[in-house]
């Protein structure tokens, strides 16, 4: 089973990303350059993090008008899962594919630190290996990681089931401490921490087994390739 | 900014008529302090630079080391201390985009960056916070955009800085020993600038790097686009995969000059250039403002014609510019033309070799009487000047730095920044293990000891990862170095140094000079900055969680040596004492133990003592554990002191080593057994930092009051002042 992991100009955690697809999930994962059409075959995207295009404008909104993400509309409509994490939710965010945005934080500096998510919908792509409430201790590195929506938007986020991932106390000022929503389908994840830079021991400094259940849902929702 | 008399009539001897204008701006570049080196070269031969695990290469600016298993490592540190005093965000960001480069132009891909940050007294001086405050900032969008982690540093705050900066920068490079670029080129293989286009930036930039900061020429300084640099890393990368890459230098100081000319000279060929051929930000830049334009983001590379479609493909892929601006001659001459007309022709060996120069040196007056001391007021509550020091700028945690730093990217962090060293994982399997030091207060006291305290405080930091040295950087910053004085600082500084790497085997693998870091009040303080490079083959010590009963001994005897100590001039604003000094059986003696201990894996943590001496460096373990301790002076291993020298002193070789009780036996049999000098000092316990002498309680400290005030007080100077 195929996994695409998009490439912008300025992405920089895709070699990250495409090294716990394959290394510690065996997953078959390709880099996908934003220029060129996604595979036909593809049974996953994700969106890396990264400075696409030096976050220039506002971060994400010029990848979000690249020509892959045609592609990345095409195979959310068909109910792919696609992930984006970090610069890649600020990009679902930006082409339309996920509600609200991501504002500079409270501080107004760039956040590099280690802090808990709570599950707060356990049917996505990403999350059907969690129970329901359970705690992830992951890392966030962003400067524009302030989810944003109107409180209307807040109210059928909540009602949709589209609430994903929680902090489990506020850090940056996101609506609701927000920190990952899916689309109305549920197969549109964006997260703002980073799990692959969770799911080793090695460099986590708590513990790496509820981060690597995003991924492990992602396997029991797809597959593993041969 | 040109040329002074006498090296006006030199160069026109050696060239044996009148050089054109723009022959005498690329000259006045080239021979500048800091691409020439004149004032330094001559001494810094000193220092080994030999060792079993560096590899030597034709014209790198970064050292190399073999990692095994076919992997090689680089590391470099520069400086941008001048254009970080006059725009302390454009100066710091370019100051991480320069040493970037010089790392990817041997090949290999940068994986870390650290930084060393000085400024005045920031609790006083508004200029000082604005210059710190931006300069991390610039630091922070820098590093971040890159997606390569700043996971280490160190920020410092004396007088002696008012008005001015230094930052450091240091990088790490990490890649295959067959893929590292083996510098050659042949007569009309073509000659490739590539990345941002040049402008009028940065004009002069190492000349005004060469002077004393008199007038703020915000025109040499540099404009940073850290997305062009991704894009350069990324191009250059996939080129040198493909083998298109024959020869490569990054545009630093200088610009063009010195990138044309040292490449000529190191490689042994001629250049012939065409200013019209380089891509410009504005159209009518004159061929001299081209050749010395400091504009950042520029590779300059050279390859062969039928490489060169390739390399223009991957170029395009990326949407970066990609000229060819000239081609490699047999004629040593380093050839400027703009179209058909010539605007400089000139022996490539006269323009990149400066004559050096041999400064005269003398003892400063005031180190005759620095070392005497004076009483100082008794202490009447100890823990009240504790909790000063935990809140003072110097020793307070940096965690407001680093925490705008992404240290993650990459996932290679091991051990994350706050600590001593940081570690990196690497693909063979080992560990490298990392860190940065200086202490000017110390060195202006003594700056041979002083130096020598800084190497081995690096040392000491990767060695409590369980690292061996491997490698060590130097960064040499002083003042004027016409002064004799001020020479005398930077010659035994030098001196110093060279006798440590002599001693420990430790080579030097790369460094810098920057002079003439004058301040409107007179020279800085010397600042040697040592960075130190060691390596894991298996299991680094990862600090534990210190928990209840745990045990805490010290190796390394703690002296009557308070000079440069913060206890001196924080706590007492004095200046003056006896600097620590290193003594070389015991260092090594120390460090190979700890190393050996650490092997053995039952250690919970290791520590070494530093700024603030006993008392902080305990302080550090209880806070960021979250538990107290209850440790009693009259066990310390030393001369007999009074309780103040005890808990501030700074002496080196000191390590503090965690472990559960049930190891105790072990250690000590051990330790025993190698002849260090050690005690068992104390035990973790409660919610109190307590130091006892004897039945009588000297400090007695909340951990959480301790730990709030430690963590906050740097953030609340910058933000509420």
């Amino acid at each position: 089973m195929k996994v695409g992991v998009v490439v912008f100009p300025g992405s920089n955690c895709d070699r990250d990303m495409y090294h716990v697809l394959t290394d510690v999930f065996n997953f078959d994962a390709q880099y996908c350059w934003h220029e060129k059409a996604l595979p036909k075959n593809i049974d996953a995207v994700i969106l890396p993090g990264g400075f696409s295009y030096g976050d220039r404008l506002r971060a994400g909104v010029i990848a979000a008008h690249s020509p892959i993400i045609k592609d990345v509309k095409k195979m959310a409509k068909k109910g792919i899962p696609i992930l984006g994490v970090c610069n890649g939710f600020q990009i679902l965010v930006e082409s339309g594919l996920l509600p609200g945005i991501l504002l500079k934080n409270e501080s107004l500096n760039f956040m590099c630190e280690w802090t808990n998510l709570i599950v707060e919908n356990n049917k996505t792509p990403f999350t059907n290996q969690f129970k329901l409430h359970e705690k992830i201790p992951i890392p966030i590195a962003n400067g524009e990681g302030r989810y944003y929506v109107d409180d209307d938007t807040l109210k059928q986020l909540k009602k949709k089931n589209q609430i994903v991932f929680r902090y489990s106390q506020v850090i940056n000022g996101s609506s609701h401490r927000i920190a990952g929503v899916c689309n109305q389908e549920g197969n549109v994840v964006g997260m703002m921490p980073h799990p692959e830079r969770a799911v080793e021991s090695e460099i986590n400094p708590m513990d790496n087994k509820p981060s690597s259940l995003i991924f492990e849902s992602l396997l029991a929702k797809i597959g593993v390739g041969n | 900014m040109s040329l002074e008399s006498q090296e006006l009539a030199e160069l026109k001897s050696k060239i044996g008529r009148d050089p054109t204008f723009t022959e005498l701006q690329i000259v006045a570049a080239e021979w500048s302090e800091h691409c020439s080196y004149k004032s330094s070269k001559k001494h810094l031969k000193m220092l080994p630079m030999k060792g079993p695990l560096v590899i030597h290469e034709t014209g790198y600016d970064s050292g190399v080391l073999d990692v095994g298993d076919g992997y090689v490592v680089t590391a470099h540190i520069e400086s941008h201390n001048h254009p970080s005093a006059v725009e302390p965000y454009g100066g710091a960001a370019t100051g991480v985009g320069g040493v970037i480069r010089d790392i990817l132009s041997t090949g290999t891909r940068p994986i870390a960056i650290f930084n060393g940050l000085r400024f005045g007294d920031i609790e006083k001086d508004q200029q000082a916070r604005w210059l710190f405050k931006n300069a991390v900032t610039g630091i922070a969008d820098y590093g971040n955009c890159l997606g390569i982690p700043t996971i280490g540093g160190e920020v410092e705050f004396d007088e002696c800085y008012q008005n001015y900066a230094l930052v450091d920068v240091a990088a790490i490079g990490f890649g295959k020993k067959e893929n590292l670029i083996k510098n050659h080129a042949k007569k009309d293989d073509l000659v490739i600038l590539l990345g941002g286009s040049t402008g009028r930036d940065g004009i002069g930039g190492s000349q005004f790097a060469s002077d004393s900061l008199e007038s703020e020429d915000r025109s040499a300084v540099q404009i940073p686009d850290p997305f062009i640099e991704k894009l350069i890393i990324e191009a250059i990368l996939e080129a040198r995969n493909e083998k298109l890459i024959h020869a490569m230098k990054d545009l630093g100081g200088g610009g063009l000059s010195c990138a044309i000319s040292e490449t000529a000279d190191a490689l042994e060929i001629g250049i012939e250039m065409d200013v019209e051929k380089v891509h410009t930000r504005e159209s009518d830049m004159r061929p001299d403002e081209i050749m010395v334009s400091e504009s950042q983001e520029r590779m300059l590379i050279i390859t062969s014609k039928a490489k060169l479609k390739k390399l223009q493909e991957i170029c395009k892929k990326f949407r970066i510019a990609c000229s060819v601006i000239g081609h490699v001659t047999s004629d040593n001459q380093m050839h400027v033309k703009k179209g058909k007309k010539t605007f400089a022709n000139l022996p490539t060996n006269v323009v990149a070799n400066a004559t050096l120069l041999d400064l005269p040196s003398k003892k400063p007056l005031y180190l005759e009487t620095i070392e005497e001391e004076k009483k100082f007021k008794a202490i009447s509550n100890y823990s009240k000047t504790m909790m000063k020091l935990l809140a003072s700028p110097n020793i307070a945690s940096k965690i407001w730095v680093y925490r705008q730093y992404d240290h993650e990217v990459g996932i290679r962090t091991v051990i994350k920044p706050g600590g001593d060293a940081s570690v990196l994982r690497l693909d063979n399997g080992k560990f490298l293990s990392a860190k940065i030091d200086g202490n000017p207060k110390q060195c202006y006291i003594n700056p041979r000891e002083g130096a020598i305290g800084c190497f081995e405080e690096a040392c000491r930091n990767v060695v409590c990862t369980g690292a061996k040295p491997i490698g060590m950087l130097d960064h040499l910053q002083f003042g004027n170095p016409k002064d004799p004085e001020i020479f005398w600082t930077f010659l035994e500084s030098l001196k110093g140094l060279t006798d440590f790497v002599k001693y420990f085997n430790i080579p030097c693998v790369g460094g810098k000079v920057s002079l003439y870091n004058e301040t409107p009040a007179g020279s800085i303080k010397p600042t040697p900055v040592i960075g130190v490079l060691g390596l894991i083959d298996k299991n680094p010590l990862i600090p534990q969680k210190i928990t209840d009963g745990d045990c805490l001994v010290i190796i390394g005897n703690t002296k009557n040596e308070m000079g440069g100590s913060e206890y001196f001039e924080y706590i007492n604003k004095f200046i003056g004492g006896k600097c620590p000094s290193v003594n070389f059986t015991e260092s090594k003696k120390n460090m190979k133990t700890v190393l050996e201990i650490i092997k053995n894996q039952f250690l919970k943590s290791a520590h070494d003592c530093s700024k603030g001496g006993l008392a902080v460096a305990v302080s550090e373990l209880c806070m960021t554990n979250q538990i107290g301790c209850k440790i009693s002076l009259e066990k310390v291993p030393g001369e007999k002191l009074d309780v103040d020298r005890i808990l501030f002193s700074e002496s080196h070789s000191r390590y503090l080593l965690v472990l559960e009780k049930k190891n105790l036996k072990k250690l000590e049999d051990m330790l025993k057994k190698s002849k260090v000098s050690f005690k068992l000092i104390g035990q973790f316990r409660g919610d109190k930092i307590q130091f006892n002498k004897g039945t009588k309680s000297i400090v007695d400290l909340r951990v959480d009051k301790a730990q709030k005030t430690w963590l906050n007080s740097l953030k609340d100077l910058i933000l509420h002042g």
